[in-house]
C-alpha cells in the first residue's frame, strides 16, 4: 500500500488512542478531586497530568505558576495551541483519517467524522464544563467505538496492521508514562511503613490508577487481595492477558508488525522483539529492585526509537 | 424583462409536461412536513458523510474550518428517454471530433491548413502546450474525462432546446454528487424508484476504471491505475476520495510518485511500484515542476519526460485546454462538420467573437442584453451578466472588453429553463443546466444523464457551487 496512507491510518489511530488515554487520567483526577482529601493531594494529582505528557513548560507559559483544576482542564481539553489536548487529538485524527477516507470503510470514516463533529459542539457550547465525566465517558466510547468498527469492518490487510500498530504502540507509551508519574508521586513511603490515614490515601491513590485504565474490576480478578503498588505495577507491566499492559501492547506491535515486513525492517522487528521479550521474562521484583523510573523511562526511550523505526522503514521512505 | 420561459415540469400553471406527470402526482400527496424533515435529513446525512467541498478564501464564523455542503434538492430533474437519446448521440460526436480537434492541432494541423481556425487562436493561446507537439497518446484519445455543459432555453415557438454552453475537457469535476444525489434520493424516496423506470447511474466508477485501462501503455498487460489529488484541501478532494474508493485504486498526492529510468513510481510500504496510468485531477501547469510551474509540490519532477516516451498515460492529457477555451468554442460545429462530415446534433450558443469587428461592435452596443464573458474565466468568475448588472457594472466591463477585445466573447442572455425546487418560501422555479460525462477510452461512453446544477437565487443564471449554486438528481426516464 501507498506509504502515506499507511502513515495516515498510523497516526489515526494513534491520535484517537492518545485522545483516550488524556481523557482517562483527566477523569481519575477529575474524580479523585471530588474526594475529602488535602488540597495539596489534588494539586499533585493536577500536576502529574501535566508532568506525564511533558507539558509543564507550555502549560506555565501560558496560565502561570497556578495550577488549577479549570485551567488543567481547559488546557488540556480544549486549548488548540496545545497538541497533547483531547481537542488537538481528535481533530488531528479525523484529518489523517480525511486523507485518507478512501482506503477507510465508510463506517469507520463515519465514525471518525461524527466524533469530530460532535466535539466541535461540545467545545464551542463549552458543554463539557457541566459535566467533564460525562465528556471524557464520551471520549473513551468514541475510542472504544472507532476501534471496534475498525476491527469489525476493515479487510485485514496492510492498512489494518499500521492501523493497529499505531493504537498499540500509543497505548505502551500512555501507560508507561502513566506509570511511572504515579509510582513517582509516593515514591518517598513507597515500600515504609504507612500510616493508617496514608494507607488510606494509598488505597485511593492505586484504585485511582486501576481504574484510568479500566483496571480496578481485573486486578480484583486476578489478585483476590488488597492493591498493594507491588502488583499494581505487575499487572500494567506484565501481564499479557491485561489489555493496556505494556506486555500486551508490545505483543500487538509484534504481531501486527510481523504481517507487515518488508526487505527493510529486519532490524525493527528485532528490536520490536526483543523489548518484547524483556518483558516476557521478566519479574516484577526484579524491575522494582533496580528502580521502577530508570525501567519506564528506558521502556519509553526503546518504544520512542520504535515509532521513529517504523516510519522510516514503512510510513516515510527515504528516496529510492 | 418579458422573455418566454420554459418550465422543466410545467408546460403551463395548469400543465404538467407528460414526463412529470407521475412525480407531480405523488409530489403532490406529500405532506409539507414530510418533504421538510427530509431535507433535514439530507444535510444531516450529507453532513456526516463529509460529502463537502472547500471554498477558496472563506472562513466560517467560528474558524473551524471551510467546509460547505453543496445545497441538495428534493424535486428531481426529469429527462424523457427520447431526448436523452439525441442528446447522448450529440455528446459522442462532440467528444469524438474534440479528440480528433486536439490530435490535430499537435499534429498535422489540418484544420489550420484549411483555413477553418485562425492560426493564430491557436499558438497565441496560453492553453497551447508546444511539449504536446508530436506526442502520440494511446487510441489518440486527449480528453479521457469530458464534462459538457448544456443548458436548454425556449427558441422563438418557445419549445425547449438544449445548447452546449461549453466543454470542459481539463478536470472536470461534479460526478461524485451525480452519484451522491441519486444515492441519497433512493435513501430518501425509495417508493418514487418503484414507481418511476430511473435510468441507473451507479455504475459510472467501473466505466471510468474501464476506460482508464484502455488506454495504459502498451507495455503492461496488468496497468496500476491511480487518481493524483492536490491534497485534501482542493475543494475537490471528497470527490477524488470517492472515486478512488469506488474504483479501488490508490489516491496519490505529488509527494508519494517519483521517477526512476524513466518510469513514474510510487513509494508503497514494500518499496517503488510502477504506476501505468494516473487519472490526474491536478491542472497542468502543476503536473511537472521542471517543465511547468518550477514552484509546484503537487506534482512530480520528471513526469512529463516519461509521459512523453510513451511509459504512463496521464488522463486527461496535457493540452486539451487547447479545445475547451471559450475562444475556440464557436468553431466547435465546423469541427464537427470538419473532422466527422456530419452535422452537428448538439446546438452551439451563438457566439460573438470580440476579435471580429462587427462581433465587437455589437458587443459594446449591445451590453446590456449579453452575457460577456472572459475566454479563459472558469467558475464563474471573470463574467457580466448584462441584464442582471448595474449601469455602472456594464460601463466598468465595457470598458475591459475595449482595452483587450480578443480576451472576450459575448451570448445572448439564454433564458434558461427552469425547475421547481425548494426555496424558502416554499417550491419555486430556479434556472437549472446539466453536465453530462462523456468518457472516452475503447469508445465514447457515459452513464445516463448528469449533475444538474440549480442556481438557488431567484432569477440567477449562475448555477456554480462556488456561486451559491445547488444540486439534483437527474433521472432519464426509460420507455
Amino acid at each position: 500500500m501507498l506509504s502515506r496512507t499507511a502513515d495516515h491510518l498510523f497516526w489515526m489511530s494513534r491520535y484517537t488512542e492518545r485522545a483516550e488515554n488524556t481523557a482517562r487520567m483527566l477523569d481519575i483526577s477529575y474524580q479523585t478531586s471530588l474526594l475529602p482529601q488535602s488540597a495539596a493531594v489534588a494539586q499533585v494529582g493536577w500536576e502529574g497530568l501535566l508532568v506525564i505528557s511533558e507539558l509543564m513548560p507550555s502549560y506555565t507559559a501560558k496560565y502561570g505558576k497556578d495550577i488549577t483544576p479549570r485551567n488543567v482542564m481547559d488546557f488540556m481539553v480544549r486549548d488548540e495551541s496545545n497538541p497533547s489536548s483531547i481537542g488537538s487529538c481528535l481533530r488531528a485524527a479525523r484529518e489523517n483519517a480525511r486523507a485518507v477516507r478512501g482506503a477507510l470503510t465508510t463506517e469507520l470514516w463515519e465514525t471518525q467524522n461524527a466524533t469530530w463533529l460532535k466535539l466541535a459542539s461540545y467545545l464551542k457550547t463549552r458543554d463539557f464544563e457541566r459535566d467533564p465525566g460525562a465528556f471524557f465517558e464520551w471520549v473513551k466510547h468514541r475510542s472504544h467505538l472507532s476501534r471496534g468498527v475498525a476491527v469489525g469492518t476493515m479487510l485485514q490487510d496492510e492498512a489494518f496492521h499500521f492501523y493497529r500498530m499505531g493504537s498499540f504502540l500509543e497505548r505502551a507509551d500512555n501507560t508507561a508514562r502513566l506509570l511511572d508519574v504515579k509510582f513517582h508521586a509516593v515514591q518517598s513511603d513507597f515500600f515504609g511503613a504507612a500510616s493508617a490515614e496514608d494507607q488510606e490515601y494509598d488505597f485511593y491513590h492505586w484504585s485511582a490508577i486501576l481504574r484510568s485504565v479500566s483496571g480496578f474490576e481485573v486486578y480484583r480478578k486476578v489478585y483476590r487481595d488488597v492493591i498493594t503498588p507491588e502488583r499494581v505495577a505487575e499487572l500494567l507491566i506484565l501481564r499479557p492477558d491485561m489489555p493496556r499492559s505494556l506486555a500486551a501492547s508490545m505483543n500487538e506491535v509484534v504481531n501486527n508488525l510481523a504481517v507487515v515486513a518488508n526487505e527493510m525492517s529486519g532490524e525493527t522487528q528485532r528490536r520490536a522483539g526483543k523489548l518484547k521479550a524483556d518483558l516476557q521474562y521478566a519479574r516484577i521484583d526484579e524491575i522494582l529492585s533496580t528502580g521502577l523510573h530508570a525501567f519506564l523511562t528506558q521502556f519509553l526511550d526503546r518504544v520512542n526509537e520504535l515509532g521513529g523505526r517504523i516510519s522510516r522503514d514503512f510510513l516515510v521512505p527515504a528516496v529510492h | 424583462m418579458s422573455q418566454p420561459m420554459f418550465d422543466e415540469m410545467n408546460a403551463s400553471p395548469s400543465e404538467v409536461r407528460a414526463h412529470y406527470q407521475n412525480y407531480a402526482r405523488w409530489l403532490a400527496q406529500q405532506p409539507e412536513e414530510v418533504m421538510a424533515a427530509r431535507r433535514e435529513e439530507a444535510e444531516m446525512i450529507f453532513r456526516r458523510v463529509g460529502i463537502t467541498f472547500a471554498v477558496y478564501g472563506a472562513k466560517d464564523e467560528d474558524g473551524a474550518g471551510t467546509e460547505r455542503l453543496i445545497p441538495f434538492d428534493l424535486i428531481p430533474r426529469v429527462i424523457p428517454a427520447h431526448e436523452w437519446k439525441s442528446m447522448e448521440e450529440g455528446l459522442v460526436q462532440r467528444v469524438n471530433a474534440l479528440n480528433r480537434f486536439i490530435h490535430d492541432v499537435y499534429h498535422d494541423q489540418e484544420i489550420i491548413k484549411a483555413g477553418l481556425i485562425p492560426s493564430d487562436q491557436i499558438f497565441q493561446n496560453a492553453q497551447f502546450r508546444p511539449e504536446m507537439m508530436g506526442v502520440d497518446v494511446p487510441n489518440q484519445v486527449y480528453s479521457h474525462i469530458s464534462g459538457i455543459d448544456i443548458v436548454r432555453a425556449p427558441n422563438a415557438d418557445g419549445v425547449g432546446e438544449y445548447y452546449v454552453l461549453e466543454d470542459n475537457l481539463r478536470v472536470p469535476s461534479g460526478v461524485s454528487y451525480m452519484l451522491e444525489d441519486r444515492k441519497m434520493m433512493m435513501r430518501l424516496f425509495p417508493e418514487l424508484f418503484g414507481q418511476n423506470r430511473v435510468a441507473p447511474v451507479a455504475h459510472y466508477p467501473d466505466l471510468l476504471l474501464e476506460t482508464l485501462r484502455a488506454v495504459s501503455p502498451a507495455t503492461t498487460a496488468e496497468p496500476t491505475v491511480v487518481v493524483l489529488t492536490p491534497g485534501m484541501y482542493n475543494s475537490a478532494y471528497f470527490e477524488h476520495a470517492f472515486l478512488a474508493q469506488q474504483m479501488g485504486v490508490e489516491l496519490v498526492e505529488g509527494q508519494d510518485l517519483f521517477v526512476k529510468d524513466n518510469f513514474v513510481y510510487m513509494r508503497t510500504t514494500r518499496g517503488p511500484k510502477r504506476v501505468d496510468v494516473i487519472y490526474r485531477r491536478v491542472d497542468d501547469d502543476f503536473l511537472d515542476p521542471l517543465v511547468f510551474r518550477p514552484t509546484s509540490t503537487l506534482g512530480c519532477a520528471g513526469l512529463l519526460g516519461v509521459y512523453r516516451s510513451g511509459n504512463v498515460t496521464i488522463c486527461n492529457a496535457v493540452g486539451t485546454g487547447i479545445a475547451d477555451d471559450k475562444s475556440i468554442y464557436p468553431y466547435v460545429p465546423k469541427m464537427i462538420e470538419f473532422y466527422l462530415g456530419q452535422k452537428p446534433i448538439l446546438n452551439n450558443v451563438p457566439t460573438f467573437m470580440g476579435r471580429n469587428p462587427e462581433d465587437l461592435k455589437y458587443m459594446l452596443a449591445h451590453m446590456d442584453e449579453l452575457v460577456v464573458k472572459e475566454v479563459h474565466g472558469a467558475g464563474g468568475y471573470g463574467m457580466l451578466v448584462g441584464p442582471a448588472s448595474t449601469r455602472a457594472e456594464i460601463e466598468e466591463f465595457r470598458a475591459v472588453v475595449k482595452a483587450k477585445p480578443d480576451g472576450y466573447i459575448a451570448q445572448p442572455t439564454l433564458s434558461l429553463s427552469t425547475c421547481p425546487t425548494y426555496v424558502q418560501s416554499g417550491v419555486a422555479p430556479r434556472h437549472i443546466d446539466l453536465r453530462p460525462f462523456v468518457l472516452s477510452g475503447k469508445e465514447v461512453q457515459m452513464v445516463p444523464g448528469g449533475l444538474t446544477r440549480v442556481a438557488l437565487k431567484e432569477g440567477s443564471l449562475v448555477v456554480n457551487s462556488s456561486q451559491g449554486g445547488g444540486t439534483k438528481d437527474t433521472w432519464i426516464l426509460e420507455d
